[in-house]
């Protein structure tokens, strides 16, 4: 184990964020993102509670990982998720209890997002806990910036507010004798996957000589 | 013809790489294709020539949606004189929906053609031509209060995500003015419905389209049966088209003299036509014979000719892009196209117009019908060879 914040370890921190997103690049957990994404606030709550799940599941995987049996190590993964998803759950639950029934399922279905698998197989499984903390708060917070980005568009242009607040003046509207109405697709999952495929479009444009 | 040669001879040089007019060379080259027949002619292989290539094809299509566009414009005026109880003339009335259904059509074009225009410049490709029909078919299919700015974000959307990011004209799997729609359906639901469609109320405002809240609101005859009503559109008005409705959809005799002009120049495939009819009679008799509810009662002539029915059969599910390609899938895709609208319309009372995600939905399947109607032919013909 080197120092604490070598290069190496910014690069482990960094490179999920943007170069190896995994939503963007290795396109995993988009079940969630864009069952999620319709507003802002339980977009952010997402993202965070996968943050804090992959890295703590990144930690413990990696602590027990010269004890784990090869053969049973899915089994053993997906039990330290599971213990985590459930303590994130009535987390939420104690203190934000109106996002938690607006993600209904989705907190539980963590567990199933590939993101915390690949994550443990390809990484934690072969590196100290510090670097797995690292890899599994850079992943969680590059799930969560994509999910934040689509989720803010979706909210503006779908309900005209932003965390619940009115963006959009109430006067433009039909109702109050102005022009502008709320875009229904936008609150469907239909439509996140098309803005979903913007970003990742946009990303990689931006990207196109580091591909390289 | 020779006077118009020569004003594309003199501002030819313009547009060549050191012209100053450059950024707009394909603009040049798309107008100058458009007036003149191309000068190009292929460099490699075998080509084989033919009097009409698909600027022409276009031509035909825009040429057979004329009747419909005039008699739209005319029905525009008709339901709003007389949804406001007054009596008007034949050009009052035309003039009113002429001057209600222009915009539309401007804003179509000009919204299409722009992100056309750009995307073939931005890839260094000639422009194509294939929103010329787009772009006419969208300005019929939105009711005539939907406001000019969703029409222009929904052409946006779908020349962008329907077309060029397959790669443009003839590789889109999906018809492009349908997918227009049917962002206005998702999107804006309380416009688009299909169960009320506004009449146009008392003034027209041309940026925005009638959204005030005196504006008269008619029933269209499929929402009334949806409701449980009856229909108050009395049959013959459903087929000369003086009912409430989108802008091009009403009228079947108009719809009629497009698709004998699409059956003639040969553009449209009348296989393809005729089995989504059959498709839908036949599934309009079965629901009449087995089920009780309002929509399933109207007879099987009544459903060809309301709605959208006769314009999607005419001139969406025959679009040679996005429809069956192999002679027999041709029956099949048709054949499902009617038997789905129809089921669409009577099964789901939130949607009282089947024949949009019908043909949507059949667009999915045309390459699979294809394949599967290739593969049973190779399958027959192997089978044969190997007695």
């Amino acid at each position: 184990m080197g120092k604490l914040f070598s290069k190496e370890n910014g690069e482990v921190f960094m490179r999920p964020l943007n170069l190896d997103n995994p939503v963007t690049v290795q396109i995993l957990g988009i079940c969630s993102a864009l069952a999620v994404t319709s507003q802002l606030k339980p977009a952010v709550v997402m993202g965070l509670s996968v943050t804090v799940i992959t890295a703590f599941s990144n930690v413990i995987i990696s602590l027990i990982r010269k004890t784990i049996p090869m053969r049973i190590r899915i089994i053993i993964q997906l039990v330290v998720v599971a213990a985590l998803v459930t303590i994130v759950s009535n987390i939420l639950k104690a203190y934000v209890y109106d996002v938690s029934v607006q993600l209904s399922v989705y907190v539980g279905l963590i567990i199933t997002n590939c993101i915390l698998m690949g994550r443990l197989e390809a990484f934690a499984m072969s590196n100290g806990p510090w670097e797995s903390f690292l890899d599994g708060v850079g992943n969680g917070l590059g799930y969560a910036i994509v999910l934040v980005i689509v989720g803010f568009v979706r909210e503006l242009l779908g309900f005209g507010t932003i965390f619940g607040f009115q963006i959009i003046p109430q006067s433009f509207y039909t109702e109050n004798g102005g022009y502008y109405m709320n875009n229904g697709m936008m609150t469907m999952p239909a439509m996140a996957l098309i803005l979903l495929g913007c970003v990742i479009w946009v990303h990689r444009s931006i990207n196109k000589e580091e591909k390289k | 013809m020779s006077a118009i040669k020569k004003y594309f001879d003199k501002i030819r040089p313009n547009f060549e790489p050191e012209g100053k007019l450059h950024a707009f060379r394909s603009f040049f080259e798309g107008m100058e294709t458009f007036m003149l027949v191309p000068n190009a002619t292929s460099k490699s292989g075998v080509s084989v020539h033919d009097a009409i290539d698909s600027k022409r094809i276009m031509s035909f299509v825009v040429i057979a949606l004329i009747p419909a566009l005039l008699f739209g414009m005319y029905n525009v005026g008709y339901q709003h004189y007389l949804a406001i109880g007054e009596e008007a003339g034949f050009w009052a009335m035309f003039g009113y929906g002429l001057i209600a259904v222009l915009p539309k059509v401007v804003v179509s074009y000009a919204v299409g053609l722009g992100i056309e225009f750009t995307v073939a410049q931005w890839k260094h490709e000639e422009i194509q031509e294939g929103f010329l029909v787009s772009g006419m078919i969208i300005p019929l299919i939105v009711p005539v209060n939907c406001p000019l700015w969703i029409l222009a974000i929904a052409t946006a959307f779908a020349v962008i995500f329907a077309k060029e990011i397959f790669g443009g004209t003839g590789m889109n799997i999906f018809n492009v003015a349908l997918v227009t729609r049917a962002f206005l359906f998702f999107s804006y639901p309380s416009m688009m419905s299909g169960d009320k469609v506004w009449v146009n109320g008392d003034y027209i405002d041309c940026i925005n389209g009638v959204v005030n809240v005196d504006a008269v609101t008619a029933a269209t005859p499929l929402g009334e049966a949806a409701a449980n009503q009856p229909i108050s559109a009395s049959f013959i008005d459903s087929v000369t088209g003086l009912i409430p409705g989108c802008i091009g959809e009403t009228s079947v005799i108009a719809i009629a003299i497009g698709a004998i002009i699409l059956l003639w120049s040969g553009v449209a495939s009348w296989k393809t036509m005729f089995s989504v009819f059959v498709g839908g009679a036949v599934v309009a008799l079965l629901f009449n014979a087995a089920s009780d509810n309002a929509v399933a009662q109207i007879p099987w002539y009544e459903h060809l000719t309301l709605g959208g029915f006769c314009f999607g059969a005419v001139f969406m599910a025959t679009d040679p892009v996005t429809s069956a390609r192999t002679e027999c899938g041709k029956y099949i895709y048709g054949l499902l196209i009617g038997a789905m609208a129809i089921t669409i319309r009577v099964m789901n009372p939130g949607y009282p117009e089947g024949m949009m995600l019908a043909i949507l939905l059949m667009n999915a399947f045309a390459p699979l019908i294809d394949y599967c109607v290739v593969q049973g032919n190779i399958n027959k013909r192997l089978k044969r060879a190997a007695k």
